[in-house]
């Protein structure tokens, strides 16, 4: 089966071709990082009108790269939530007319769900049933993940997203936005123990997680110090460790918890080497393995729709002409 | 000649097909449910018609302006419509099919979007020996008081606009005003009676080139 995948909720345009016996055929991609930068944030306007220039193109340059034409593929598979609206509605509209022009079944994919399924585009990938870490930009999930379709919220951000967090406080330091990747890098320079910031929520039960308590730690250190590259950098170990510990923290008691040893993580976090570099120590030690997606398809991309759009096809989902975008839309019920 | 048009601009939803000389059409008044109405309108016409999008000439749709989300997915869908089937698409202004629905009340048509924020997406129109409208003026975004365009002969005019300003426009007008329809919005077998021309002419572009037209660009704080 060879589906075409589309993702637009955010500020990337990801187009992608997924053959069920050939692997990725083609994955395309646009980021709208630069026009975005300037406001500190995505303008979701902005982000709509470059969507629907970048769209067709990107479309053009998957079919090409994987040298096949529509009546070539099997399904259009399109992100339908969650993410902003308008963002969703290009993608959506385009992947269902395509769907419809081409006559082959279109499939609605939830963003989550192909963020959780991305390690298994990789060569060596998880079997079910696993834990799944999802830190992304707007989501901070502990989830068991029993089969493709079969989720259990384990716990979740009550506020920040882990992302969130890091871009918050990477804007702090005068980093940028997105500043995750620049925090990361800069605080391979910084000391550890210098600064010591809280591990919220880790003293006591439970696997939610709280991050917007560690953006204002952040306010105030940078306040009460010495502004000098060496304290940013010490106050970005800081911040750093203190985000991958509560994660493992979580991780951990959910792998003691439900007893299952395969964990993965996604998300644009998930990119994060001092995350997977704690998170490969603690699950050795704990006698399980862990998973990652390759770094590129961590943040948004079209083949994580197209490989989530395969898997639901198979299953038989298929959409009406009467298509839908769902900005919030919950993925897992709740444990 | 084949052609599909679609709108989703405004409050509207509707798609129309033209098959030699007849037109069928769908539409429907329903604000935020055009994602669920549009591709079953199209489908129902190709059905009707006993057609299908792969046999038809072109495609057409109403570029905007318009509410950006609805302007956006007439033009997502078209763009998918006409990437499956490798069919060339016309964009016309959503100004423009309305004044061609009004195009027996006057040789002169002002087509006003309530545009919200105090401002109204505009144009003036004339009345060929055609039929057909032509711009008098350019599209613009602008309070309702501050029309530059000077009216040289007697006007309808057609839109949202002349609802929520009825007063602002009606003084602009004046003595000029025949009369106006706030109840008119774009709808496809409009658009489809512009387009018939454009493709006549060749001027079908291909789907990557089928864009919106805002008016509105200052979209940032
Ligand atoms: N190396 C890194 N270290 C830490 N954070 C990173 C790294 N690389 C990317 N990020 C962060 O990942 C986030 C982007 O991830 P992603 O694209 O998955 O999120 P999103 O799509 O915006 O949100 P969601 O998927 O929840 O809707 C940003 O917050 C970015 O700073
Ligand atoms: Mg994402």
């Amino acid at each position: 089966m060879r589906v075409l995948g589309i993702e637009t909720s955010c500020d990337e345009t990801g187009i992608a071709i997924f053959d069920s016996e050939k692997g990725l055929l083609a994955d395309a991609l646009h980021s709208q990082v630069d026009l975005h930068k300037t406001y500190g944030g995505v303008v979701p306007e902005l982000a709509s009108r470059d969507h629907v220039r970048r769209i067709i193109p990107l479309i053009e340059k998957a079919l090409a790269d994987a040298g096949c034409a529509g009546k070539d593929l099997d399904g259009v598979a399109y992100t339908a939530g969650p993410g902003l609206v308008g963002a969703l509605l290009v993608g959506t509209s385009v992947g269902r007319s395509l769907a419809y022009g081409w006559d082959i079944p279109a499939v609605a994919v939830h963003h989550m769900e192909a963020h959780l399924l991305a390690p298994m585009l990789e060569e060596e990938s998880p079997s079910f049933p696993f834990l799944a870490l999802l830190v992304s930009g707007g989501h901070t999930q502990l989830m068991q993940v029993n089969a493709a379709g079969d989720y259990l919220l384990l716990g979740e951000s009550l506020d920040d997203a882990a992302g969130e967090a890091f871009d918050k406080t990477a804007k702090l330091l005068g980093l940028g936005y997105p500043g995750g990747a620049a925090m990361s890098e800069l605080s391979k320079k910084g000391n550890s123990g210098r600064f010591k910031f809280p591990r919220p929520m880790t003293n006591r039960p439970g696997l939610d997680f709280s991050f917007s308590g560690l953006k204002t730690h952040a306010l105030t250190t940078v306040r009460d110090n010495d502004d000098d590259e060496q304290t940013r950098a010490d106050i970005a170990r800081a911040f750093v460790e203190a985000v991958v510990d509560t994660l493992l923290i979580k991780c951990k008691r959910a792998m003691q918890e439900t007893g299952i040893t395969t964990l993965i993580a996604a998300g644009g976090v998930s990119a994060n080497i001092q995350l997977r570099a704690g998170l490969k120590k603690m699950v050795t030690e704990q006698g399980g393995r862990v998973y990652f997606p390759r770094p590129e398809f961590c943040t948004d991309n079209g083949a994580m729709i197209a490989y989530a759009g395969y898997l639901r096809l198979k299953a038989g989902q298929k959409e009406p002409l009467a298509f839908a975008a769902h900005p919030r839309w919950p993925l897992a019920k709740p444990a | 000649m084949k052609l599909l048009a679609i709108d989703t601009a405004t409050e509207a939803c509707s798609a129309a097909l033209y098959i030699d000389g007849n037109i069928l059409e769908k539409y429907e008044v329903a604000p935020r449910q055009h994602a669920g109405l549009i591709l079953p309108m199209v489908d129902a016409l190709l059905a009707e018609a006993e057609t299908e999008l792969a046999s038809l000439d072109g495609l057409a749709f109403g570029r905007g302006p318009g509410a950006f989300t609805g302007v956006r997915m007439a033009t997502g869908i078209i763009q998918g419509l006409a990437f499956a089937s490798d069919l060339p698409v016309v964009p016309i202004s959503t100004l423009a099919a309305m004044a061609q629905g009004a195009a027996d009340q006057s040789n002169t048509i002002l087509s006003a979007i309530d545009a919200r924020m105090g401002e109204i997406y505009w144009a003036i129109f004339s009345v060929g020996e055609d039929g057909l409208v032509t711009p008098l003026s350019d599209e613009q975004v602008s309070k309702p008081d501050t029309l530059s365009i000077e009216l040289k002969s007697e006007c309808f005019g057609v839109g949202t606009g002349w609802g929520s300003y009825e007063n602002k426009l009606s003084s602009y007008a004046g003595t000029k005003l025949k009369g106006f329809d706030a109840n008119r919005f774009p709808r496809a077998s409009d658009i489809l009676t512009l387009a018939i021309n454009e493709f006549k002419q060749g001027n079908g572009v291909h789907a990557k080139d089928a864009l919106p037209v805002y008016l509105r660009n200052k979209v940032t704080g």
